[in-house]
């Protein structure tokens, strides 16, 4: 199904037809969840209605790392089978998956302040974090460094594999080393540690947030492919130079 | 205190949830909203690229 969709045409026409429900279906899930979130959750035993950060921090922090496997499964496929619609599923997540990172990183700072006292700390996961926020960075402009767009996505494919090695990091900073951040209490060994009342919560928010990426995605794959035909009805469109005009080389 | 207020109070953290929630919107609106701008000027220039050339034989 994947290859068949990964044609332009047939994803201009299967997307056109799914970006409207989830257009719909996107901001209801997020309200539903901030209903959630901020009014039927309860506050937290030990650190008040502070943990309602949580809901946001936390699935902005999923969304980070789902999007970074994204853009590199993407670029992966684009270096190896050279599919067009690769280059443009990775190059149109990476500003989506910076914003999450950007999102995790100061929801983040706003809960550490009051619950550990710094908005800021130099431990294994909040650097691990801030370093996929660059990765991001690197290649957005990376992608866009070169006249030759080809060229730009393959040197931007090639950071974003070489970036993998930063997620098991993120994932595991919390057990290898003592940090400042909990430990996992969602997908660890025995099950989640985090009580219904809010898990309910925050997997509609994270559902929500999905969503949101699944529209823009969509929505910034189609941006893509629309420029990228606007461009070459422009080059057609250009008469071809006089005969007289050519450079004469002898 | 009525309700309001004191749901708005957040217990006291009202200086760090209510930011955190504001930044999320802002940044994710930023994103969103630029996605959809850029979309429909891209819409835009091929509407005007390809009703030109029906115009013309």
């Amino acid at each position: 199904m994947i290859s068949r969709l990964a044609n332009p045409t047939r994803f201009m026409r299967a997307s056109g037809a799914v970006l409207p429900v989830l257009a719909g279906v996107t901001p209801l899930m997020l309200l539903v969840g901030l209903y959630l979130a901020l009014i039927v959750a309860p506050p937290d035993y030990q650190q008040g209605e502070s943990v309602r950060i949580m809901f946001v921090h936390v699935p902005a922090a999923i969304m980070a790392e789902g999007v970074y496997d994204f853009v590199a499964l993407a670029s992966f496929i684009a270096l190896v089978w050279r599919h067009p619609l690769a280059d443009i599923g990775a190059q149109a997540a990476a500003p989506l998956g910076a914003a999450f990172t950007l999102v995790c990183l100061v929801t983040g700072s706003l809960w550490g302040r009051p619950m550990w006292g710094t908005w800021w700390v130099w431990d294994a996961r909040l650097t691990s974090v801030l370093v996929l926020f660059f990765l991001y960075l690197g290649y957005i402009a990376l992608a866009n460094a070169f006249d030759d767009p080809g060229r730009g996505s393959r040197a931007a494919s090639v950071l974003a594999l070489i970036g993998v090695v930063d997620l098991p990091i993120i994932k595991f900073s919390v057990n290898w080393w003592n940090t400042l951040h909990q430990p996992a209490s969602i997908l660890r060994a025995g099950g989640p540690t985090i009580d219904k009342s809010m898990l309910v919560p925050l997997m509609v928010m994270a559902l929500g947030c999905l969503l949101l990426f699944a529209t823009l995605l969509l929505l910034r794959m189609r941006t893509a492919l629309n420029e990228r035909r606007v461009r070459a009805l422009q080059l057609s469109a250009v008469p071809p130079p006089p005969a007289d005009a050519s450079p004469v080389l002898r | 205190m009525s309700d309001f207020r004191q749901w708005a109070a957040m217990g006291g953290y009202a200086a760090f949830v209510w930011p955190a929630y504001g930044v999320a919107v802002a940044i994710l609106g930023v994103v969103a909203g630029q996605s959809w701008w850029r979309y429909r000027a891209s819409r835009r220039a091929l509407g005007r690229l390809q009703g030109g050339s029906r115009l013309r034989p």
